[in-house]
C-alpha cells in the first residue's frame, strides 16, 4: 500500500510539473506585458500553442536524419525527468535518491547535447550559429551551476536535493555569505540556461537573438511542440530549484498524507507566482547583451560559485 | 595458474608477431593474425577478470630469463589484474575491429609483425615484478608502437610525429630508469618486493616522484609533456590509434600508480598538490586544444590528454587523502580514477574506431571535408554518438559515473587539514567542471560536423558503411559504455579489491547488495546515484510521451526543402563548419590559452575579391618549452658541425688538448 502511495505521489509530481509549466511561462509573459502597459496574451495561450502545434503536420527538411526526429523526444524526456527529480511540493519522493543535484545538472546537459546536435543536423547556417553559441554559453553556465551545487552540497553535507531542502529548513542555517553568492550565481546561470534576457530573448521569433530560437528554427508541428514544452518545463525546473533551495517553506515530507501535500502544492504555486513576478520585472528592466559580453556575465556566476566553494573549504561557518 | 595462463597468452601474441614475418606480405594473412590475437586477448581478459572478481591472493612467478642472477619476476595482484583486463579488453576490441578494417591496409607488412608484439609488451609491463622486466617491456611497448606509428611513413607529418615520439619515449624511459635506480637503493635490489620493503629518505622519494611524473607522465600525455601524443596517435592506423590512446596511456597510468602508490613509500601531502595541478591543467588545456582541431583523429588524441587529466585529478585526491590518513576519501578518489581508466579505454577506443570507419569510408580525417555521414553510415554514427555522449559525461552513460565519483571525492575534501589543499581542491573542481562542459561542446562539434548536416565534398557523398566485424567491435564497445553507466555498483565492487590493495585495506562499501543496484559511495544521506533507475525512468517516460503523441497528435510528415528562414542556400559550404563552430569558444578562451588573433580582410567596396578571415593560434607550450630546446640543439649541432671538416693537424691538436684537460682534471681531483 505504501509503495503504491509512493508511486502515486511521484506520478503526481510528474503530472504537476507538466501541467503547471506552460502556466508559469504564460504568467511571465502576462506580467511582462502588463509592465509594458500592454494587454498581453491570455494565461492559457501557451497551452493553446502546444495544442495547435500538436495538431499540425511536421515539415521535415529533405536531409533531416533520424537524430533530428528523435531529438525532441530525448530533450523533452530528459528535462521532464530532471524536473520530476527536483522537489516541488514534497521532499523525499520515491525516485529522488536515484539522482542528486549533480546528476540533475548533467541530465540537463544531456538535453542540451541533443538539442545542439539537432541544430546541426539539417545543415543550415542558422542551426549552426544557434548550436555553437548555445554550447559556448553552456561551457560557462554549466560549470557555474556545478560550482553553485558544490557550495550547497558542502553547506548541507549532501548532494541530495531533498536533504538540502531539509537542511535549509533547519534552524542552524541563518544568513551566510556563501548562500548569498550561490543565490546570485544560480540566478545568472538560470537566466543563461533558460535563454532569458539578458542572455537571449525568448519573445522574438526572429533569428536575431541567434541562440535558442535559431537552433530550433527547422522544427515544426509536434516536434516543435515537444521542444517548446521542454523549454516551459525547464523554466519551471529552475524556478522549483530556487524555491526548493532558498525558500523550502511549506514543503511536505514523504508520507505526510494528502492534506500536507495539498498545503505543499499551494505553497509551491505561491512560490512560482513570486518567481514569475521577479523574472518579469528583471527582464523588463534590463536590456539584452551582445553575445560576446555574455561570457563575462556568466563568468561572474562561475566566479561567485567558486568563491562560495572556497569560503566553505576555508571555514564551514561562512 | 592464472598467471601462467596470462604469460602463455602473451607468449602466443609475441610468437604470432614473429611467425607472421615471412608471410606478412601475403594477401589474407591479416584476419588470421588479428583472429589469433583476439583469441589470446579474450583468454587473458577472462583470466584477469576471474582473478579480480575472485579477490584471490597475489600470484608470483619467476622465470629464468633476463639478467642471469636475477631472473624475470612476474606478479599478478588486483592492480595488475585490473590493468591486464583493461589492456586485453581494448586489445580484443581492436583486433575484432581490425579483422575487417585491416583489409583496407595498403602495407599490412608494416603493421602485422608489430601489432601482436605491442599488445604483448603492454601486458608484460603490467605483470612485471622487477625493474628490469618492467623497463624492458616498457621500451618494447614504446618501440613497437613507434614502428606502428611509422606504418604510413610516407604520409605527410608521420616522419616528424615518429621522430618526436621517439625522442619523448627515450626521455621517458630514461627518467623511469633513474627512478628505478633510486628505488633500488645502494644494494641494487631490482625486484619490486625489495623496493616495497625498503624505505627511502624523503628527498629521494621526492626525486622518484618527479622522475616518475616525467617518465610515466610523458607517456600518458600530461601537459606540458603531451606534445608527441596528438602527433603520434593519429598517425598510426586507426585500430592502433585506439590502442595507443585507449590502452597505452592507461599502462602509463599504471606505471604511475604502481610506483607512487606501492613502491615509493608513504606519500607526503604536497605530492598531491603537484599531481592535482598537473591534472587540472591537463584536463582544461587538453579539451581546449581538442576544440581547436579540424582533424578528427587529432581531436580525439587531444581529448585523451584531457581524460588523462581527469584521471590524474582522481589520483591526486587519493594521494592527498592517503597522506592524511583519510582512508575512506582515498578509497573514493582511487575508485573514481580507476573507473575513469576503464571508461576512457572503452569510449576512446570506440571513438577511434568511428574515426577509422570515417577514414576508410571517405579517405578524409579533416572534418571540414566531411558531413552528412549519418545517412550512409547509420551504425557507425549511432555507436560514435554513444561514445560522444559517454565522453561528454552525460547520464546515464559511463563517463558521468566516474566524474560524479570524482566530484563526490572533491566534496569530502574540506576534511583535509592543509591550507594549500583547501585552496587548490576547489579550483581543481572548477577545472573539472569546466573541462566536462567544454568536452560536451567539443563532441557536439565532432559529431555534428562529421556526421550531421550536408556532405561538404564528393568523397563524403560517396561514403558507405564499413564491414561487419568493425561494426561489431563498435557495437560491443557502445554496449559496454552503456552497461558501465547503468550498473555502476558492479564496477565499483569489482574495483574494490584493487582499491583495498592500494589503500591498505579500506574500500568503498559493497554496492551489489544495495536495493535497485544503486550507487552509494559513502552514505545514503550524503549522495546516491542510480543509473539503472534513471535509464528505466527515461525509457519509460519517453515511451509514454511517444505513445501519447502518437495517439493525440497528428501523424503527418511532409518532406520539404530546409526552411533556413526563407533563404536556403543550395551550397553545402554555407553550413556551419568546424572552424565556425569553434569560433565563439575561441573568442572566449582562445585569447588567453592560444593568444588567438583573428583578422578580417574586407575587400574594397566594388571589388569582387572574397572577404577572408585569418585565424592565428599559437601553441604556447611548444613555443615556450620545446621550441627553445629545439633551437639550442640546432645551434649546437650547427656549430659542432665544423668538427667534421678539420685538417689532421687540428684533430691531433684537439686530441692532445683533451688529453691534457683530462689528465689535469685527474691530477686536481682530491
Amino acid at each position: 500500500m505504501a509503495v503504491i502511495a509512493d508511486w502515486l505521489v511521484q506520478g503526481m509530481q510528474m503530472a504537476l510539473v507538466l501541467i503547471v509549466a506552460p502556466l508559469l511561462t504564460g504568467l511571465v509573459r502576462k506580467i511582462k506585458a502588463r509592465l509594458l502597459r500592454r494587454q498581453g496574451p491570455s494565461l492559457l495561450q501557451p497551452y493553446r500553442d502546444l495544442h495547435r502545434l500538436l495538431r499540425k503536420e511536421v515539415v521535415l527538411a529533405d536531409n533531416a536524419s533520424w537524430l533530428f526526429r528523435i531529438a525532441p523526444y530525448v530533450v523533452f524526456t530528459a528535462i521532464w525527468v530532471a524536473a520530476a527529480l527536483v522537489p516541488t511540493f514534497a521532499t523525499g519522493l520515491l525516485f529522488s535518491w536515484s539522482a542528486d543535484l549533480i546528476a540533475i545538472v548533467a541530465l540537463l546537459g544531456t538535453a542540451r547535447f541533443f538539442l545542439a546536435l539537432a541544430g546541426l543536423d539539417v545543415g543550415t547556417s542558422f542551426g549552426g550559429i544557434g548550436s555553437s553559441r548555445e554550447m559556448m554559453i553552456a561551457s560557462v553556465a554549466e560549470p557555474a551551476l556545478l560550482m553553485a551545487a558544490f557550495t550547497l552540497s558542502l553547506l548541507a553535507g549532501t548532494t541530495q536535493l531533498s536533504a538540502i531542502a531539509n537542511f535549509m529548513l533547519s534552524q542552524h542555517v541563518g544568513l551566510r555569505i556563501s548562500l548569498g553568492l550561490v543565490f546570485v550565481a544560480l540566478l545568472i546561470a538560470a537566466l543563461a540556461e533558460n535563454a532569458r534576457i539578458p542572455v537571449d530573448n525568448p519573445a522574438t521569433h526572429l533569428e536575431l537573438t541567434m541562440v535558442h530560437e535559431a537552433m530550433v528554427l527547422e522544427y515544426s508541428g509536434r516536434h516543435l511542440a515537444m521542444i517548446e514544452g521542454a523549454a516551459f518545463v525547464k523554466l519551471l525546473l529552475y524556478a522549483s530549484l530556487m524555491a526548493c533551495v532558498f525558500a523550502p517553506f511549506g514543503m511536505a515530507a514523504a508520507g505526510d498524507g494528502p492534506l500536507a501535500y495539498l498545503a505543499g502544492i499551494a505553497a509551491y504555486l505561491v512560490k512560482l507566482l513570486l518567481a514569475a513576478v521577479v523574472l518579469a520585472v528583471f527582464e523588463t528592466s534590463i536590456a539584452k547583451m551582445r553575445v560576446f559580453r555574455l561570457p563575462e556575465f556568466i563568468g561572474t556566476a562561475l566566479m561567485l560559485g567558486l568563491l562560495g566553494t572556497l569560503l566553505l573549504f576555508v571555514t564551514r561557518s561562512l | 595458474m592464472v598467471l601462467s595462463v596470462l604469460l602463455r597468452a602473451m607468449a602466443a601474441m609475441a610468437l604470432t608477431g614473429v611467425a607472421v614475418i615471412p608471410v606478412c606480405r601475403r594477401h589474407g594473412t591479416g584476419p588470421w593474425v588479428y583472429g589469433t590475437v583476439l583469441a589470446a586477448c579474450s583468454i587473458a581478459f577472462a583470466a584477469a577478470l576471474g582473478h579480480l572478481l575472485a579477490g584471490a591472493a597475489p600470484l608470483t612467478l619467476t622465470l629464468p630469463l633476463g639478467i642471469p642472477w636475477l631472473g624475470a619476476h612476474f606478479r599478478l595482484d588486483a592492480l595488475s589484474a585490473f590493468f591486464v583486463m583493461v589492456v586485453n579488453l581494448g586489445g580484443a576490441a581492436a583486433s575484432l575491429y581490425a579483422i575487417g578494417y585491416g583489409r583496407h591496409e595498403s602495407e599490412p607488412h608494416r603493421i602485422l609483425p608489430f601489432y601482436p608484439g605491442f599488445l604483448a609488451a603492454m601486458n608484460l609491463v603490467v605483470l612485471a615484478d622487477d625493474a628490469f622486466v618492467f623497463l624492458f617491456a616498457w621500451e618494447l611497448m614504446s618501440l613497437s608502437s613507434w614502428a606502428l606509428v611509422m606504418a604510413h611513413h610516407r604520409a605527410e607529418g608521420t616522419a616528424r610525429a615518429g621522430y618526436i615520439y621517439l625522442v619523448m619515449a627515450g626521455f621517458g624511459t630514461l627518467c623511469l630508469l633513474l627512478a628505478f635506480g633510486l628505488l633500488a637503493g645502494s644494494e641494487g635490489a631490482y625486484t619490486f618486493d625489495a623496493m616495497r620493503a625498503g624505505a627511502l629518505p624523503v628527498s629521494l622519494q621526492t626525486l622518484v616522484l618527479v622522475l616518475v611524473l616525467l617518465g610515466a607522465g610523458s607517456k600518458a600525455g600530461i601537459v606540458p609533456l603531451h606534445v608527441w601524443l596528438p602527433l603520434a596517435h593519429p598517425a598510426a592506423p586507426s585500430h592502433v590509434s585506439a590502442l595507443m590512446s585507449g590502452v597505452m596511456t592507461k599502462v602509463a597510468v599504471y606505471g604511475l600508480i604502481r610506483i607512487v602508490f606501492t613502491l615509493a613509500g608513504p606519500p607526503a601531502w604536497w605530492w598531491a598538490v603537484i599531481v592535482l595541478i598537473i591534472g587540472g591543467a591537463t584536463a582544461v588545456l587538453g579539451v581546449l586544444y581538442a576544440l581547436m582541431q579540424n582533424d578528427l583523429k587529432r581531436l580525439l588524441a587531444y581529448s585523451t590528454v584531457e581524460n588523462i587529466g581527469i584521471i590524474y585529478i582522481g589520483l591526486g585526491l587519493a594521494l592527498a587523502f592517503q597522506a592524511n590518513g583519510l582512508a575512506v576519501g582515498a578509497a573514493l578518489a582511487l575508485t573514481s580514477a580507476l573507473y575513469h581508466v576503464l571508461n576512457h579505454s572503452l569510449f576512446k577506443s570506440l571513438l577511434f574506431f568511428g574515426a577509422g570507419a570515417v577514414l576508410s569510408a571517405t579517405g578524409e580525417r579533416n572534418m571540414e571535408h566531411l558531413g552528412g555521414l549519418i545517412h550512409p553510415m547509420p551504425v557507425s554514427a549511432a555507436t560514435f554518438l554513444v561514445g560522444c555522449a559517454a565522453i561528454s559525461a552525460l547520464p546515464p552513460l559511463n563517463g558521468f559515473v566516474s566524474e560524479w565519483l570524482t566530484f563526490q571525492a572533491i566534496l569530502i575534501s574540506p576534511d583535509l587539514p592543509q591550507w594549500g589543499l583547501k585552496f587548490l581542491v576547489p579550483a581543481v573542481g572548477a577545472a573539472l567542471a569546466l573541462s566536462a562542459a567544454l568536452a560536451a561542446a567539443c563532441f557536439v562539434r565532432a559529431f555534428g560536423i562529421t556526421f550531421l548536416g550536408r556532405p561538404r565534398t564528393p568523397r563524403a557523398v560517396a561514403a558507405a558503411e564499413i564491414d561487419r566485424s568493425s561494426r561489431g567491435a563498435m557495437v560491443v564497445l557502445a554496449v559496454l559504455c552503456i552497461l558501465a553507466g547503468v550498473l555502476p555498483g558492479l564496477v565499483v565492487d569489482a574495483l574494490s579489491g584493487v582499491v583495498r590493495e592500494l589503500t591498505q585495506g579500506s574500500s568503498l562499501p559493497a554496492q551489489s547488495g544495495l536495493p535497485w543496484l544503486s550507487l552509494i559511495p559513502l552514505s545514503e544521506a550524503r549522495s546516491s546515484y542510480n543509473g539503472l533507475i534513471l535509464l528505466v525512468f527515461l525509457t519509460f517516460t519517453s515511451t509514454l510521451i511517444a505513445l501519447s503523441v502518437r495517439r493525440l497528435a497528428s501523424h503527418e510528415v511532409r518532406r520539404a526543402p530546409a526552411w533556413d528562414c526563407g533563404f536556403p542556400d543550395a551550397s553545402p559550404t554555407t553550413q556551419y563548419s568546424a572552424g565556425s563552430f569553434a569560433q565563439p569558444i575561441r573568442r572566449v578562451f582562445g585569447h588567453v590559452a592560444f593568444r588567438a588573433v583573428e583578422r578580417v580582410e574586407m575587400p574594397e567596396p566594388g571589388s569582387l575579391q572574397p572577404a577572408r578571415l585569418h585565424v592565428h593560434l599559437r601553441d604556447l607550450i611548444w613555443d615556450t618549452i620545446f621550441a627553445p630546446i629545439q633551437k639550442v640543439v640546432a645551434f649546437t649541432t650547427e656549430h659542432l658541425n665544423g668538427l667534421q671538416f678539420l685538417t689532421i693537424r687540428s684533430y691531433l691538436a684537439l686530441v692532445f688538448g683533451v688529453l691534457i684537460l683530462l689528465l689535469s682534471g685527474l691530477a686536481l681531483w682530491p
